[in-house]
């Protein structure tokens, strides 16, 4: 069984090596000075000729973490026709997995480079794996693999491997939180501070789920979260997917100042779950002025871009209920 | 402890600068010039300071204040958190320091561009990115929408309406007493300026259920204290305004500006922490005092401090200050200066220089049965509050 993807990737796969590209510059000590000041390397056998002639050595070497330095293209490079990794994305895209995310690089060295020395670099398709259901989207897996040669000895190789995914949507959710209304601010959305105490939250809602913290000892439910239970001491947080319904706590009818992202004005409405704990949203989908403590609303989810995606409040429908 | 803090300290001597929209200097300038001006009406020094107190967020340190007065040396310094919360607390810290041996003389300051230069009434993007516990805190509530002093407060008031029938006419009240006390405070940016209840009605939304006349000023200032002890304080120019209680207080699962995950969203519990302590230490209560310092950026909370204080019973702050129970010539007269509605926002500074004035029997709104005045600060976050008394 076979998707016109996974036919391309075979033969691009199939093709092999690619032909191999010189790097702009011979291993020189310029960019050796710079990338070591940016990384903060302070080992003399890069930089100092007479430390580095006493070295095992005996003479100035590169870092080989720099591999992949020397053969960039640099500002207005272009990929070579036949880069598999070029010719992947560019079948993906047009297929619509417009997204790209790095998941690994594995790079391995079988020498130091010596100053002077030419680099050429070729790269070959390992495979293309999918279509997968990720939390980012739908998309593929595509490994790459590269080598770089001094002459026809290989001197460092690396696994590189991509998701280029098509970014998921639910529904009803709009392409952007901000409208064309009169009273909206262009500004970018205020973005939470995610920290490891609340990254399951947000994780949460970029695939759809309201999390609960859940006490892994004594099973308190608990919002906003934290790293320590206040009722049995436990350091073990759980949490629960929320059915996503309650009703309005208490609400506020936001008119000023401007609030970047938001049209005015706005409900922001502190729910109380049905599982117990309260939250705070924004509450659309209804007339500021019919707005009232005791509200039936369900939750419904903004993506607002790759990495946000914030849980809002809605009047809950006939039947809602997950 | 109770009992070894109480009558150790007193103010001896308060200034500030003029209150204004904008000041036309730093900061810095405002933090000097009030505490000089304090400092003069003390009979003191820079030399004499060996201690000063300001808040977290003021943004001159005291070694910045302590160069600029030519004070040589300083064997205590301290900052409190939480905003206005730290208003009385700053008085608190000088009193223990003080009490205990660590300083003789504490400047308590806070100088503020607050409506010239950051203004605190807007969104405050910086503090929903800090990468801390309270940044964290404000990602559960800024990104949401929920993102200024009015609207935090809003969400209290909503559910304080609810529980308990108030309107925003029983907050309008609040506010038409202060501009009308601020009225006649030549040193009040409303000077002259009273409004009516119709006004606060169809004055604009800020944050429903809050008008804009809800609204404390921002204002551009500095207000400076001067604690000492009070056996000192007897040999300067002016009766002491003696420090007979000063707490802090938070409460169950405390956030700042939005405690909205406790049980009961119609009372201030931080504030109950420091009532307790407040009459406890002094040794009065609720039914002896007749003048209340009440921390007024926004009116809904002044009716709940009301009740937390023991004035009142829960839910009966609006039938308390329906009749003029809180004006010039009622059972308890708050704020008559005119608050931080009427003469100024300097994060309850204003305040406890208002409470020492009365002391002194030096005011301009000057009341008559004033031997203990309570003063609170900053409300719906950590707070702190004081009992200040003649003798």
């Amino acid at each position: 069984m076979s998707d016109p993807i996974t036919e391309t990737a075979r033969r691009i796969a199939a093709a092999g090596e690619s032909v191999r590209t010189p790097a702009r510059d011979p291993v020189n000590r310029p960019m050796i000075n710079n990338w070591v000041e940016a990384m903060g390397d302070a080992n003399p056998v890069y930089t100092d000729p007479d430390r580095a002639a006493r070295s095992v050595h005996n003479g100035l070497v590169a870092p080989p973490a720099m591999a992949q330095v020397w053969t960039m293209r640099g500002l207005h490079g272009q990929r070579a026709a036949d880069d598999p990794l070029g010719v992947m994305t560019k079948v993906l895209e047009d297929a619509g997995f417009t997204s790209v995310v790095a998941t690994n690089c594995e790079q391995t060295y079988h020498r130091y480079l010596l100053h002077g020395e030419q680099v050429t670099v070729s790269a070959r398709l390992e495979n293309v794996v999918g279509p997968k259901n990720t939390a980012l989207g739908e998309g593929y897996f595509v490994t790459t693999s590269n080598t770089w040669y001094v002459g026809d000895e290989p001197v460092a190789e690396m696994l590189f491997r991509v998701l280029k995914f098509r970014p998921s949507r639910r529904p009803e959710e709009p392409a952007s939180p901000t409208t064309a209304e009169s009273g909206t601010s262009s500004e970018p959305v205020i973005r939470p501070v995610i920290g490891k105490d609340t990254a399951y939250f947000w994780e949460g809602t970029s695939i759809g789920e309201l999390r609960i913290q859940r006490c892994g000892g004594c099973g308190l439910m608990r919002h906003p979260p934290g790293p320590m239970c206040p009722e049995c001491g436990a350091t073990n947080p759980k949490f629960l997917v929320s059915h996503g319904l309650g009703e309005v706590y208490s609400y506020v009818v936001h008119h000023h100042p401007p609030m970047p992202g938001k049209a005015l004005p706005y409900v922001v409405a502190l729910v109380e779950l049905d599982e117990g704990p309260r939250m705070l949203g924004e509450l659309t989908g209804i007339a500021p002025e019919e707005v009232h403590i005791g509200l039936p609303v369900e939750v419904a989810f903004v993506r607002v871009d790759d990495e946000l995606t914030m849980p809002t409040w809605r009047p809950r429908t006939e039947g809602s209920g997950r | 402890m109770t009992g070894s803090l109480s009558g150790a300290a007193a103010i001896a001597g308060i200034g500030a600068t003029e209150f204004s929209k904008d000041s036309g200097r730093s900061e810095l300038q405002l933090a000097a010039e009030s505490v000089r001006a304090a400092l003069a009406d003390a009979g003191l020094d820079p030399s004499d300071v060996d201690g000063m107190v300001t808040f977290t967020m003021d943004a001159n340190s005291e070694i910045a204040v302590a160069r600029e007065l030519g004070v040589p040396a300083l064997s205590f310094f301290s900052r409190i958190n939480f905003g206005g919360g730290a208003a009385c607390a700053t008085v608190q810290q000088a009193a223990m320091a003080i009490a205990t041996g660590m300083a003789e003389v504490v400047v308590c300051y806070r100088a503020f561009n607050e409506r010239s230069g950051q203004r605190f009434g807007r969104v405050q993007t910086a503090a929903a990115r800090q990468p801390t516990s309270t940044g964290l805190d404000n990602g559960w509530h800024y990104p949401m929408g929920l993102a200024t002093p009015a609207a935090t407060v809003a969400m209290f008031a909503r559910r304080y309406m609810h529980e308990y029938g108030a309107t925003t006419e029983d907050f309008g009240r609040v506010a038409v007493t202060m501009r009308r006390h601020a009225a006649s405070n030549p040193n009040a940016w409303f000077y002259q300026r009273p409004i009516t209840l119709e006004e606060h009605q169809a004055s604009r939304w800020i944050a429903e259920p809050l008008h804009l006349l809800d609204c404390c000023q921002e204002s551009d200032g500095g207000v400076a204290i001067v604690v000492t002890s009070a056996e000192r304080a007897r040999d300067l120019p002016h009766p002491p305004a003696v420090i007979a209680a000063a707490a802090q207080g938070s409460g169950p699962d405390q956030f700042v500006m939005n405690s909205y995950y406790r049980d009961d969203l119609t009372g201030l519990p931080e504030m109950g922490v420091v009532a307790r302590q407040l009459w406890r230490q002094a040794g009065v209560g609720p039914q002896d005092v007749r003048l209340g310092i009440l921390y007024d950026h926004f009116t809904p909370f002044v009716l709940v401090q009301l009740e937390e204080l023991g004035f009142c019973e829960r839910g009966q702050a609006r039938e308390f200050v329906a009749d003029g129970t809180i004006g010039l010539d009622g059972r308890l007269p708050l704020n008559p200066h005119g608050g931080q509605l009427g003469e100024a926002y300097i994060h309850g500074m204003n305040g406890i220089a208002e409470a020492v004035r009365q002391i002194r029997g030096s005011a301009v709104n000057q009341l008559e049965d004033t031997e203990h005045v309570v003063v609170t600060a900053g409300t719906g976050v950590p707070t702190s509050g004081l009992v200040l008394a003649r003798s």
